[in-house]
């Protein structure tokens, strides 16, 4: 396996062969519908459609973005993969690295997922929230290593100072609270208690979104440096398309619980094949000031309730582009040209702006 | 276009090699005391209440009022019972400090002249200043024993003759001293506030927890019953419940029978502080993050939620404590609760319940003076804890 390629590595090789990527993780037809209980005895009133039938592909040692807009389901997806929320239907197939065989993660029980919940792990949106105030950056670190491997007190230690040292703190601050640092300083305790178990997958959920924008870069850089030195996958969501760029090697778009397109990133960005990808990146702020701006697509009316999905194309309702078929026929997510696949039934024949760097 | 993060990536990439960022150190540098990201949660609790002086006052009154509890024999001049016939109604006594030092301060109250109306045949006391009763402090008195164990015959304070009484607050319908039976009533008013809650914290957060934890059928059901209990007006389920109390059995069954049926109704509003805390801590990042460590469900309870909601816990507990001393105060006031003989700030104010009794001797009403120091201090304590029960807010 080629290590893991920068920003002007390989990215394009994966479009030439991607099949020969192995799929650490895989969804097939990854579902979860929230019901929704109205009156006294909580009948069930509707279907919150959070997450409508995922094919999701993320290849080893690689870096898959998923991004759209709030509500789209995004985070949903993510917590199901780690089975925070149970799955209403689908399969999740992780590859177990020891015999090169597959698990469906959604059909495991508690007792039996526990050894794959120390090889996926996740890092939180807010670094406030996620690490419990109540415990020193020992204990918070310490934990999974303490729950899962059993580890004395001398041991446990050395591993957390080991790992403090490895996401850029300070081993001897690992008896304060967290009230003690900054969001930058915290997320990396998140990252810290991540790594502890040697992950296969982490899923980032919006990891950097709580934070500023110049502690958001050295919170990326080390993310990648981690990916280079320990062989990680990520499963990067985020609704921040500059830094999906500079992250991901493939990127996919969802709206309303449903993947609208895949593709390399450089592909992706450079000529989208659904017009929803198209209006995201024209909204995407141009920090060069003397750069021409483009027209920027204003998209009409707001996200489609998840709970009440249009017929047909979801998104046809603020689509420039849609016709009378897109109203009534719902369009498949199918492979467009090699690599890049799209639900959009007239994707071939749009002319569709992207942006190029 | 879209070239930030990369322009960023060349200075960014390089600082994150070792160390945290000089920004960031600074950050956390700048005015922080060193100790300060050491503190636990209770030190942090406690830093905040200091501060909240009311609360800080009220929680050395009622320190003090649990001591006088503990120790009420020995602070008490006499007993509970100790009758005087002669002696119905006596007003409050003043102490009297002779500066003669013949032998150090003599401290005396002046006895008592008693003649019988003629028209009415009430008595009558008039203070006597020919008379002196001393007074000292460890005088040898009425004999006891210390929580039903040590035999002792000292209080603190009284009269050096053992036969000779002091009223300092005045005396009652029976010439009983009245210090002394508001310090021995203070032993059941307060332990009942602490039993009942007690209890109705173990129901609360037996019922809480599960209404919390598990949601769905349970928790409607286990709501409906807090509603149901809830909506009963608390005077008529007294009367029920104490007309179900046996009349035959004896102080001390009446006793607990008055705590579980404070407790009874007292456990539904922890119980929703509870449930609410579970229902929201279980939504909370740190929270799903343990589970995601391989954390088991004990784990998750214990180490977890039961700490982050331990502070709140303890603000509703303190302010439940007044609630019940008022309701164990309202029942007895109102014949429901306990009965003579036994001793507690109720019963005694029911002795307070005509006018005629409050015109020829207020200090009848003392009590009720005890039972409101006593609430509004326990109410300083529990704001100032509510208001300190988060210091990571």
């Amino acid at each position: 396996m080629n290590p893991p390629p920068g920003k002007d590595g390989p990215v394009t090789s994966t479009t030439a062969a991607p099949r020969e990527d192995v799929a650490l993780l895989e969804t097939r037809g990854l579902t979860k519908h929230f019901p929704l209980r109205r009156g006294l005895l909580g009948r069930v009133a509707g279907q919150v459609r959070a997450v409508d039938g995922v094919d999701l592909r993320v290849p080893a040692r690689r870096t898959v973005a998923l991004v759209g807009e709030s509500g789209c389901g995004k985070s949903t997806l993510g917590r199901c993969l780690l089975r925070v929320y149970e799955p209403t239907a689908g399969q999740i197939l992780f590859r177990d690295p020891a015999d090169g065989g597959t698990v469906d993660l959604a059909a495991l029980d508690e007792a039996a997922l526990k050894p794959y919940r120390s090889q996926i792990r996740m890092v939180f949106q807010d670094p406030f929230a996620s690490l419990n105030p109540r415990m020193t950056l020992l204990q918070i670190v310490g934990e999974p290593l303490r729950v899962n491997r059993g580890l004395g007190r001398e041991e446990l230690e050395e591993q957390v100072a080991e790992l403090l040292r490895r996401v850029g703190l300070r081993p001897e601050h690992m008896r304060r609270y967290p009230n003690a640092f900054s969001g930058g300083q915290r997320q990396r305790v998140g990252i810290a208690r991540a790594l502890a178990l040697s992950p296969r997958l982490v899923v980032a959920d919006e990891a950097v979104s709580a934070l500023d924008v110049s502690v958001r870069a050295q919170i990326l850089n080390l993310l990648k440096d981690l990916q280079d030195e320990e062989d990680l996958t990520y499963l990067f969501i985020s609704h921040d398309l500059g830094v999906v760029e500079y992250m991901a090697d493939e990127v996919v778009v969802m709206y309303v619980g449903r993947i609208v397109e895949t593709g390399a990133t450089d592909e992706l960005y450079g000529r989208p094949l659904h017009p929803y990808t198209e209006a995201l990146l024209s909204a995407v702020p141009d920090p060069d000031p003397t750069a021409r701006r483009q027209e920027r697509i204003v998209l009409r009316g707001e996200v489609a309730d998840p709970s009440r999905v249009p017929a047909g194309c979801p998104f046809h309702p603020r689509c420039f582009h849609a016709r009378d078929r897109c109203a009534t026929e719902v369009p498949a997510l199918r492979e467009i040209r090699p690599g890049r696949k799209a639900a959009c039934h007239f994707a071939e024949e749009l002319e569709l702006r992207g942006v190029r760097s | 276009m879209l070239s930030w993060p990369r322009a960023l990536s060349r200075k960014g990439r390089r600082d994150t090699g070792g160390g945290s960022s000089p920004e960031e150190s600074a950050a956390r540098e700048a005015g922080a005391d060193p100790e300060l990201g050491r503190a636990s949660q209770w030190r942090l609790v406690w830093r905040k209440f200091r501060k909240h002086k009311l609360a800080v006052g009220g929680a050395v009154v009622v320190l003090a009022v649990y001591l006088v509890v503990v120790f009420a024999e020995f602070l008490a001049p006499a007993s509970a019972s100790a009758t005087d016939e002669r002696l119905t109604y006596a007003p409050p006594q003043t102490i009297q400090v002779d500066f003669s030092f013949s032998d150090g301060l003599d401290f005396y109250v002046y006895g008592y002249e008693t003649r019988r109306d003629p028209e009415t045949f009430e008595q009558k006391h008039t203070v006597d200043t020919s008379q002196k009763i001393p007074l000292r402090l460890l005088p040898r008195g009425e004999s006891y024993e210390m929580w039903g164990l040590i035999p002792m015959d000292r209080h603190l304070f009284g009269p050096v003759d053992a036969d000779q009484r002091a009223y300092f607050l005045g005396a009652d319908r029976s010439g009983r001293d009245l210090l002394s039976r508001i310090i021995h009533g203070a032993r059941v008013s307060l332990s009942i506030g602490l039993i009942g809650v007690v209890v109705s914290f173990a129901l609360g957060l037996f019922f809480g927890g599960i209404s919390g934890y598990f949601g769905g059928a349970p928790d409607t059901a286990i709501q409906r019953l807090i509603e149901f209990l809830m909506a009963i007006p608390t005077l008529p389920l007294w009367l029920a419940l104490s007309a179900a109390v046996p009349p035959d059995w004896g102080p001390l069954m009446r006793y607990f029978a008055i705590t579980t049926i404070l407790s009874v109704i007292g456990w539904t509003g922890l119980a929703r502080v509870v449930r609410g805390r579970f229902l929201s801590l279980r939504e909370d990042d740190f929270v799903i993050a343990a589970r995601l460590d391989g954390c088991g469900r004990r784990r998750i309870i214990f180490r977890h939620m039961v700490p982050s909601m331990s502070s709140h816990v303890i603000a509703s507990l303190s302010m439940a404590v007044p609630a019940m001393i008022l309701g164990e105060t309202a029942m007895s006031f109102l014949g429901l609760g306990l009965q003579s003989p036994a001793v507690s700030w109720g019963v005694l104010l029911q002795e307070a319940q005509n006018v005629r009794t409050i015109e020829t001797a207020p200090w009848l009403m003392l009590p009720g003076l005890a039972v409101f120091v006593t609430v509004l201090a326990m109410n300083f304590v529990g704001d100032g804890l509510r208001d300190s029960a988060d210091p990571y807010k």
